[in-house]
C-alpha cells in the first residue's frame, strides 16, 4: 500500500494537508480520499453541508458559431434543449460504436459559448476526440485549468454558500433551479453535484480557491474526500465513469438511456447507428442490489441470476442505510433477487432500480 | 506516525498479539492497518472453540473501501472474540489496541511468539511498504 508520487496537485493541496487530509493518487492528482472519517464526512453532506474540491476535473470552453451544431452531433443527448441560457445537461459522449468515452455536463451559456465539465482520468482522450471533430464545425476548443473547482453539498450547503457571495452573486442565483450555471464576478455557480443532495459546483480563478474554502471552513463546512464522494455518488445511484461504464459498454446497459435522445429522428450524433442497433437487439441493463444482512458487496464480484450471469460495477457500504448496496450489469431479463458471490459464498440480494438515498431522504 | 505500543508483538501482516495470562493472546489490528483500512463497518469473527494455525486467514475486516483477513499470529484455540464489534465496529478505528481487539487464542506452541516482530521490528515494516 505504498504512496504512488502524484505529478499534480490542486491549488487546495495546502489547505488539504493543513487539514490532515489522508492523500492518494488519483489517476496523477495527489488528492485527499479522507481528513480522518470517511462516514463522518459522508453524514455531514447528507445532513449538513460539505466540500470537495474538484479542481481535478476538466473544463473546457467551445466557442464559435456552430457551437450548438457541433455538440448535437459529439454527444448522444440533444443540446437543442438547452434554451435558457445558464441550463444544463447530463450526457454520454460516444464513440462510433456506441461505446461511452466519457460522460459529461455541458452547460449552455451563449449561443456561441457552451462550458463542459469532463472527468480528469478521461481528460487526454475527451480533448483529442473534441479537436477531432471541433475543426469541422469551426468550434475553438480551450481548457480551463486555471479555473479550480469546488463542490459545496448537502441541505445546508446553498445557505452557507451565501455568506460568500456579493450582492449580485446572491441575486444571479436567487431562485436558480437544479442544473444550471451562471457566471457572476469571479465565480461560475451551478446548481449542479455528485452526491444526491442541494448544493452547488464553483469554478473560480485559481488564486481565489484557497481563501474560498477557507470561508467555507469557517462558516462550518466539512471538508469531504473521495471517499465520501464515491459512496455519496453510489447511494444516489451515479455512474462513475470506468467502473460503470467506459468504451467497452452500451449507455443502454448503464442506465444511462434516458440521456440518449433519438428524437428527433433525424439528428445524427456519434454512436447513433451502432446503438439503434444494440437498442433493437437488447442489451444488459445496470440494476441497485441491496444486502441487508452483513458484509460488503464489491466492484468485480460475480451477481448469479436466473439463466445467467452479471457483475456489480460499483459496490460499497452505504453508511445512510447502514448495509451494503450495488450496481450491477445484469441480463435484461434479471428480476426482483439474485446472488452474489463473495468469496465463494452466494449471498441473496434484492434488485432494485439502481437509486438509493437521495435528498436525505432514503429510497428503499 | 501512527502509535506502536512496545509491549506488544505483531505479524508482518498487521496484527497485534498481547497476553492476557495462562498462555491466552488477544489479537487485534495495529493503528497503521485501521488507517490502512478506514471507517470498519463490519467484523467477521471466527466462532469460539475454532482451532487455527499460524498463518490463516481467520477473520475479515470490512472497511468502507475494501476487505481485508485477518491472519492468526499463533495457532491455538479460539477462545473468546469479541462481540462488542458487531455493533461497534468502528472500535476497531478508534481503539485499535484496546475496545477494538478481535479475538483470543489459547497458544499451542509458543516458540510461535520468537517469529513475530516487536515494536521496533513492525516499525521497520511499515516503513518498506
Amino acid at each position: 500500500m505504498s504512496q504512488q508520487a502524484a505529478s499534480q496537485h490542486t491549488v487546495l493541496h495546502a489547505k488539504h494537508l493543513e487539514a490532515g487530509a489522508k492523500m492518494v493518487d488519483f489517476f496523477g492528482w495527489h488528492m485527499p480520499i479522507n481528513y480522518g472519517s470517511q462516514i463522518e464526512e459522508h453524514h455531514a453532506v447528507r445532513q449538513d453541508a460539505g466540500m470537495f474540491d474538484v479542481s481535478h476535473m476538466t473544463i473546457v470552453d467551445l466557442t464559435g458559431a456552430r457551437t450548438r451544431d457541433f455538440l448535437r452531433f459529439l454527444l448522444a443527448n440533444d443540446v437543442a434543449k438547452l434554451t435558457v441560457p445558464g441550463k444544463a445537461l447530463y450526457t454520454a459522449m460516444l464513440n462510433e460504436a456506441g461505446g461511452v468515452i466519457d460522460d459529461l455536463i455541458v452547460y449552455f451559456l451563449q449561443e456561441d459559448y457552451f462550458r463542459i465539465v469532463v472527468n480528469s482520468a478521461t481528460r487526454e482522450k475527451d480533448l483529442a476526440w473534441l479537436n477531432q471533430h471541433a475543426p469541422t464545425f469551426e468550434v475553438t476548443v480551450t481548457e480551463r485549468p486555471e479555473l479550480a473547482l469546488i463542490a459545496v453539498q448537502g441541505p445546508n450547503a446553498k445557505a452557507k454558500v451565501a455568506i460568500l457571495l456579493d450582492a449580485d452573486q446572491q441575486a444571479a442565483v436567487a431562485g436558480m433551479k437544479p442544473f444550471f450555471g451562471v457566471q457572476s464576478g469571479d465565480l461560475f455557480i451551478a446548481t449542479t453535484g455528485y452526491t444526491g443532495e442541494d448544493g452547488y459546483e464553483i469554478a473560480m480563478p485559481e488564486a481565489k480557491a484557497a481563501d474560498f474554502w477557507q470561508k467555507l471552513l469557517d462558516a462550518g463546512v466539512k471538508p469531504a474526500g473521495l471517499g465520501a464522494r464515491d459512496t455519496l455518488r453510489l447511494e444516489a445511484g451515479m455512474n462513475l465513469y470506468g467502473q460503470d461504464m467506459d468504451e467497452s459498454v452500451s449507455p443502454l446497459a448503464a442506465n444511462m438511456g434516458w440521456t440518449i435522445a433519438f428524437e428527433p429522428a433525424d439528428r445524427n450524433f456519434i454512436g447513433r447507428a451502432a446503438l439503434e442497433q444494440q437498442k433493437a437487439a437488447g442489451t444488459d441493463k445496470l440494476v441497485g442490489l441491496v444486502m441487508e444482512q452483513k458484509g460488503v458487496l464489491r466492484h468485480g464480484q460475480r451477481v448469479v441470476v436466473a439463466g445467467g450471469e452479471g457483475i456489480i460495477t460499483s459496490g460499497t457500504f452505504s453508511p445512510t442505510l447502514g448495509f451494503s448496496i450495488a450496481m450491477a450489469r445484469v441480463p435484461a431479463s434479471t428480476g426482483d433477487s439474485a446472488e452474489v458471490d463473495i468469496r465463494g459464498k452466494l449471498v441473496p440480494v434484492k434488485v432494485i432500480k439502481p437509486a438509493f438515498v437521495r435528498m436525505g431522504k432514503k429510497l428503499i | 506516525m501512527s502509535s506502536i505500543p512496545t509491549e506488544l508483538k505483531y505479524a508482518s501482516s498487521h496484527e497485534w498479539v498481547r497476553h492476557e495470562g495462562d498462555g491466552i493472546y488477544s489479537v487485534g489490528i495495529s493503528e497503521h492497518a485501521q488507517e490502512l483500512l478506514g471507517d470498519m463497518v463490519f467484523v467477521e469473527l471466527p466462532e469460539v472453540g475454532d482451532t487455527v494455525s499460524q498463518g490463516d486467514d481467520c477473520a475479515v475486516a470490512e472497511s468502507v473501501k475494501a476487505a481485508s483477513d485477518i491472519y492468526a499470529p499463533l495457532s491455538g484455540e479460539i477462545v473468546e472474540v469479541n462481540e462488542s464489534l458487531a455493533d461497534a465496529p468502528e472500535q476497531v478505528n478508534s481503539s485499535p489496541y484496546h475496545d477494538g481487539w478481535m479475538f483470543k487464542i489459547k497458544a499451542s506452541d509458543l516458540a510461535e511468539l520468537d517469529e513475530l516482530l516487536d515494536a521496533e521490528g513492525y516499525q521497520n515494516v511499515i516503513d518498506e511498504d
